[in-house]
């Protein structure tokens, strides 16, 4: 099963929720950083990491001299990697998505494959828990090649769980598309609940189940709960606003470490959220006969 | 010799467009100051990325010898570099006023981009 922990704002908890998911899972579990951008789950779960793999796209390299300067490579390209301009061909790495119809196309042969570095996908352990994360390399803008290599870890036969980026654009749709289901992490507030929103509709999309969890549950308003009711989303956890829980995370430690009282809550979140997928996958079956 | 202003209306009068990859219209011109083409730019305004490249290669197919902008990206300096065209950046006022100042000669052309890359 793969959860997806996502937010659409950011500094609301996400990455708190995730890791104490997967520690209450233990070897169950695998705790998957997608916020390839800044990876931040590491500083709570302080894993240790064994093997560390790079990964890189496919880029356009141009032999000159094959080179007939017929301009299909650039009439293909959408984002301009390759262009024929005059009698030179240029290239720009940064903006290929490495789809390679550039050299699929090139009739001469002109074009082979080069590679740029996106990143590096590192595993190991915290503990019982299997970890895996995505770094992107400085100065590297396209992370959702390096999120699908990162993804490609997950084990089937355990609990993924996945920290996904702030946000709603490509990256956050890269890391929970294929989930079986989605937590938003959300504080009760009109900042929460306007990316929220946002968010939701956004995955509603992909038509994966979702549900709350509201994070410092007692301050801010109720426009998240009444928003929750219009639209269906179950509510599955409030967490209050804890000093306990706010200096165990300035200290670096896992909720479930700082106060383990909450452990029973991440519990029956997790019950809860089997149970969402089940009577979904329930609901899939009866509809297909 | 053909040059080309960014603008961001169709007139010898509008208001220049700072932006080049992204500029509204690009107004191209003879030096005397006949009027080639006001050329609309729309699918570079609204292009996903490499508006500065793609409207490189505009100007190069129209055999554009000068581009005068505002702002210009290293990738679309490389683009302009490889068709031969020069570039006078930080241009302001309207497509007139800068076809003046380079008429009278009074201006520098540019050796390197003036902006970062942006996407």
């Amino acid at each position: 099963m793969i959860i997806s922990v996502a937010s659409g704002k950011g500094g609301t908890g996400k990455t708190t929720i995730a890791t104490s998911l997967a520690a209450v899972l233990g070897s169950r579990a695998q705790l998957i950083d997608c916020d390839v951008e800044e990876p931040n789950c590491h500083i709570l779960m302080k894993p240790v990491l064994k093997t560390r793999e790079v990964v890189s796209l496919p880029v356009p390299v141009v032999d000159m001299d094959r080179c007939t300067r017929c301009g299909k490579c650039g009439e293909v390209c959408r984002f301009s990697a390759i262009i024929v301009i005059g009698d030179q061909v240029l290239t720009f790495p940064e903006l290929c998505h490495g789809c390679g119809g550039c050299w699929l196309l090139c009739r001469e042969k002109a074009i082979r494959e080069g590679s740029r570095e996106l990143g590096v996908v590192e595993t190991g352990f915290a503990g019982p828990v299997e970890f895996v994360q995505g770094v992107l390399r400085v100065g590297e803008a396209m992370s959702p090649p390096l999120i699908r290599a990162v993804k490609a870890k997950v084990d089937p036969d355990k609990i993924a769980i996945l920290d996904a980026p702030p946000g709603a654009s490509c990256p956050v749709i890269n890391t929970v598309s294929g989930s079986d289901f989605i937590i938003m992490v959300t504080e009760p507030t009109p900042f929460g609940l306007n990316d929220l929103s946002i968010a939701v509709d956004a995955v509603t999309q992909l038509g994966i189940p979702l549900g709350v969890v509201l994070n410092r549950a007692d301050i801010g308003d109720n426009g998240v709960q009444v928003f929750c009711r219009q639209k269906d989303i179950p509510i599955l956890a409030e967490i209050p606003n804890d000093r306990n829980v706010a200096e165990g995370y300035a200290r670096g430690d896992l909720l479930v470490t700082s106060a383990p009282n909450y452990i029973g809550l991440f519990l029956q979140m997790i019950q809860r959220v089997q149970n969402l997928v089940g009577s979904q996958q329930q609901a899939v079956r009866i509809g297909a006969l | 010799m053909r040059i080309a202003i960014t603008s961001t209306g169709k007139e010898m009068d509008s208001a220049i467009d700072p932006r080049f990859g992204r500029a509204r219209y690009i107004i191209i011109v003879e030096k005397d100051g006949t009027m080639v083409e006001a050329m609309d730019n729309v699918q570079g305004a609204n292009a996903l990325s490499g508006a500065g490249i793609q409207a490189g290669k505009l100007l190069a197919d129209r055999k554009v010898d000068v581009l005068m902008t505002g702002h210009c990206g290293p990738n679309a300096f490389r683009t302009l570099e490889a068709a031969g065209i020069k570039v006078v950046v930080e241009q302001s006022g309207t497509v007139k006023q800068a076809l003046e100042r380079l008429q009278l000669g009074n201006v520098k052309f540019s050796s390197k981009a003036n902006v970062e890359a942006h996407w």
